[in-house]
């Protein structure tokens, strides 16, 4: 049987066709666009070194900053959880920017409900928008466990939570049976990683405060585990597979404390389920029991490690993403340290595998400049990956940085001669990053889907790492971490050298053998 | 470790009210206090201080950019009696939002371990439970004892049965609860006795009469407390008494509001409001 070929256009090849390019000469005329000449003055004067003391020097502008709110923080973290929902109170567009902010990365729907406040909410207060909606949500989607977060209406009206999802259960509108744990993540201060940790912390204590079970650490009574695992905000679901390989192989029980690698990787199966995967309840209090916490990104989850050093007593290891061999090594032995459990054979193989792998591409990495954008553990780890392999971070943007995290990355620069030419922003955006590209050139611009334009107008070819990536397909699903992640990444960066290499290649020298 | 808040109508005399009294609850019983004032205006420890607080927490996180940046001693100075201050601080008259503003002094000073080692913390709240931010204080974790400062004026009386009705929302689903009503006297008719009423009407008590002396406006005007600027004046001694009923307070209720209806009645039958006929009586009797 014949059939007609169905041809799709996509973004690139619709709007080149005719009726599309007359529509906007069309518009032209009612847009009082500035000459093609006014624009290429302008652009020309946007790359100039004047312009970039200006972007500099400016104070009251944001533009394009690399940081989201902290109820998308928040509603990961509550996704980390077995058949948790994650409810949103404030206003509607809010929690359908997370879903989509989310769902674009991942490629997975992203379940949450929100209280709907419009401006009656703003003046009344927003207690009868979350009763109600805390009543709908449960009877609808019949959760194990509610995580209510804030959006910036309610925080600024200062809508008190507790009083709230009291009264909610005093109205019966929820059982008293049904744990819901709440954080305040205005995003006017802070940023994802903010409302993760605030989320976390408040998953964490409000199951342990219920159980009313006594923390013991290292008693290890009734799961027999010694060590919990807090991956923190966590772009890669690959990540969550990588440590739980890493802890096979270690053969030792843990728990990780949030884990939504089964919400954002669930199977298509025909059957869609609200809920997949997620950290046990009944585990969380038990954790309290374990004998110490280890966190991969302790600039994310500050708080939550506090309370588990203060109230549990437990002694918490706070790492940033172990990207590369030095990192890598550094996981495996505070595991060891942990658990008292020697480095496993395998693991070490594996190093070897990697570290081969390394000196093969080395000569193409050697001396590479590397600007880089990201969350703060995230840009540790990839500041240790350039100075491991010999690449150069020239441009460290971190847009939620704090100080602290500042002279950690200017230390870790200081220890080797590569991170010689390295400078360390906090708090400044991606249009600072791309004066900073412009003016002083490197050879790779390393960060998420956001850093795409400025890397563009550089020219210069973007390593996407980091959250979000939306225009690339699946890289999530591979880790980034351990020795598999550090092969993963030196993969993509080597191969992107050597696709550079063929591009710029005038002919005699467009090598088979790279 | 204690925390309370003082509430009433705005210049019914909160501030001078409660810091006259603490002064005396830190110097006659030795108590550790800190006095968090939630006034945009950052006056509610000026008499403690001798001067206008130098720092509130919000104008220097506005100059920093964020809360986060500051530290603790920044914001907090010692004054009379060896009580700390801090004032929250806020927007301009007319712009921004003072209740946010309090929300997030708060928060700043309770992750900060600000209470520490305190017997009591006591919050001074501009006006009226006007919306969230001013209820700040009297949240769960929070104060759970309020004194409302009122007096025998309709307004002032109004307001402290509205703000009984912000306690009476938060006393439901948490620890709140009604200390008592302070009078600060404006010598007006059957004062004490309205006062009295108006507290049994709401479930509370009036906690005491703070007569009306003009050594606290001189003292006021020298930025003292009567404790500082003459300590052995009569007034000292009822702020003194006062210090020592709220220390030994037992008296703590959820409060009951009553309506404006009610509220209207209470007045005429004290006369502070007079009904029609006795009005009429009363133009016929100056007519003659």
């Amino acid at each position: 049987m014949k059939k007609d070929k169905l041809v799709i256009p996509d973004h690139n090849t619709l709007f080149a066709t005719d009726p599309y390019v007359k529509q906007r000469e069309g518009k032209k005329a009612f847009e009082a666009p500035c000459s093609e000449q006014e624009t290429a003055e302008a652009l020309a004067y946007s790359k100039s070194a004047e312009y970039k003391d200006k972007n500099f020097a400016r104070t009251s502008l944001v533009v394009n900053p690399h940081k989201a709110c902290q109820p998308l923080g928040a509603l990961m973290a509550a996704l980390g959880f077995e058949m948790t929902l994650p409810f949103i109170h404030g206003s509607q567009g809010c929690t359908a920017y997370f879903r989509s902010h989310l769902s674009r990365h991942f490629k997975e729907p992203t379940p949450a409900v929100s209280s709907s406040m419009t401006e009656d909410g703003a003046v009344f207060g927003g207690m009868a928008n979350l009763i109600d909606g805390l009543e709908n949500s449960v009877a609808l989607y019949k959760p194990a466990m509610v995580a209510v977060s804030t959006t910036c209406m309610a925080e600024v009206i200062g809508d008190d939570l507790q009083a709230f999802i009291s009264n909610a259960r005093q109205k019966g509108a929820i059982s008293e049976e049904l744990p819901v744990p709440y954080a305040n993540t205005p995003s006017f201060s802070g940023s994802h990683i903010t409302g993760y940790d605030a989320m976390l912390k408040s998953i964490i204590s409000t199951l342990y405060t219920r159980s009313g079970i006594e923390a013991a650490p290292g008693s290890g009574e009734g799961t027999g585990e010694k060590l919990n695992i807090i991956l923190g905000f966590e772009p890669y679901t690959g990540n969550f597979a990588e440590m739980r390989k890493i802890m096979a192989a270690f053969d030792t029980a843990y728990t990780f404390l949030g884990d939504h690698s089964g919400n954002f990787d669930s199977p298509a199966t025909g059957e869609y389920s609200y809920y997949y995967g997620g950290t046990k309840l009944d585990d969380v209090p038990k954790a309290a029991y374990a004998l110490g916490t280890l966190s991969l990104q302790k600039y994310a989850v500050k708080k939550t490690l506090e309370y588990i050093g203060g109230t549990w007593r437990q002694q918490t290891v706070g790492l940033s993403a172990p990207i590369g061999i030095t990192a890598t090594d550094r996981l495996l032995e505070a595991i060891s340290e942990l658990t008292g459990l020697p480095v496993p054979a395998e693991l070490t193989e594996e190093r070897g595998r990697v570290v081969d792998a390394l000196t093969d591409s080395h000569p193409y990495l050697h001396g590479k400049r590397v600007a880089l954008v990201g969350d703060p553990d995230l840009l540790i780890g990839l500041v240790q990956f350039c100075l491991d392999t010999g690449m150069e971070p020239v441009h460290i943007v971190c847009s939620n940085g704090d100080n602290g995290f500042k002279e950690e990355v200017e230390a870790l620069l200081a220890s080797s001669p590569f991170g010689a030419g390295a400078t360390v922003y906090i708090g400044n955006d991606l249009w600072h990053m791309r004066s900073l590209l412009i003016g002083e050139p490197v050879d790779l611009a390393v960060g998420s889907s956001h850093l795409k334009f400025a890397a563009k107008d550089a020219g210069v070819p973007l390593i996407r790492v980091g959250f979000p990536v939306f225009d690339r397909h699946h890289l999530h699903r591979y880790p980034l971490i351990g020795y598999q992640g550090a092969l993963n990444l030196l993969t993509t960066i080597v191969n992107t050298v050597l696709e550079g290499l063929d591009e710029q290649a005038s002919g005699f020298n467009h090598d088979l053998v790279r | 470790m204690r925390q309370i808040a003082f509430y009433g109508k705005g210049g019914i005399g909160k501030s001078t009210t409660s810091q006259n009294t603490l002064a005396q609850l830190a110097t006659k019983f030795g108590q550790e206090i800190m006095i968090v004032g939630c006034d945009p205006k950052a006056d509610s420890t000026r008499l403690i201080l001798n001067t206008k607080a130098q720092n509130s927490v919000l104008q220097l996180a506005a100059e920093r950019g964020t809360v986060e940046d500051l530290e603790l001693e920044e914001v907090v100075q010692k004054g009379f009696g060896d009580i700390l201050n801090v004032e929250c601080g806020g927007p301009e008259p007319g712009v921004g939002c003072a209740g946010r503003g309090i929300i997030t002094a708060i928060n700043f000073l309770e992750q900060q371990g600000a209470y520490e080692g305190l017997d009591f913390v006591s919050y001074d709240v501009l006006g009226d439970v006007v919306c969230g931010g001013f209820a700040m204080p009297i949240r769960e974790n929070k104060a759970q004892e309020i004194y409302i400062v009122c007096s025998g004026e309709m307004m002032a009386m109004y307001a402290a049965n509205n703000i009984a009705r912000g306690i009476l929302k938060y006393a439901n689903s948490g620890g709140v609860r009604l200390g008592g009503l302070i009078c600060n006297s404006r010598n007006t008719d059957r004062e004490d006795e309205l006062i009295m009423e108006l507290a049994r009407r709401l479930n509370t008590q009036m906690i005491h009469f703070v007569p009306r002396d003009n050594v606290v406006q001189h003292a006021e005007l020298r930025r003292m407390t009567v404790a500082q600027y003459n300590p052995e004046h009569q007034q000292a001694k009822e702020y003194e008494i006062l210090a020592e009923k709220i220390l030994n307070n037992k008296m703590m209720t959820i409060p009951t509001p009553i309506t404006m209806e009610e509220l209207e009645e209470l007045l005429m039958e004290f006369g502070v409001i007079e009904d029609e006929a006795a009005a009429i009586q009363k133009l016929q009797a100056s007519g003659q």
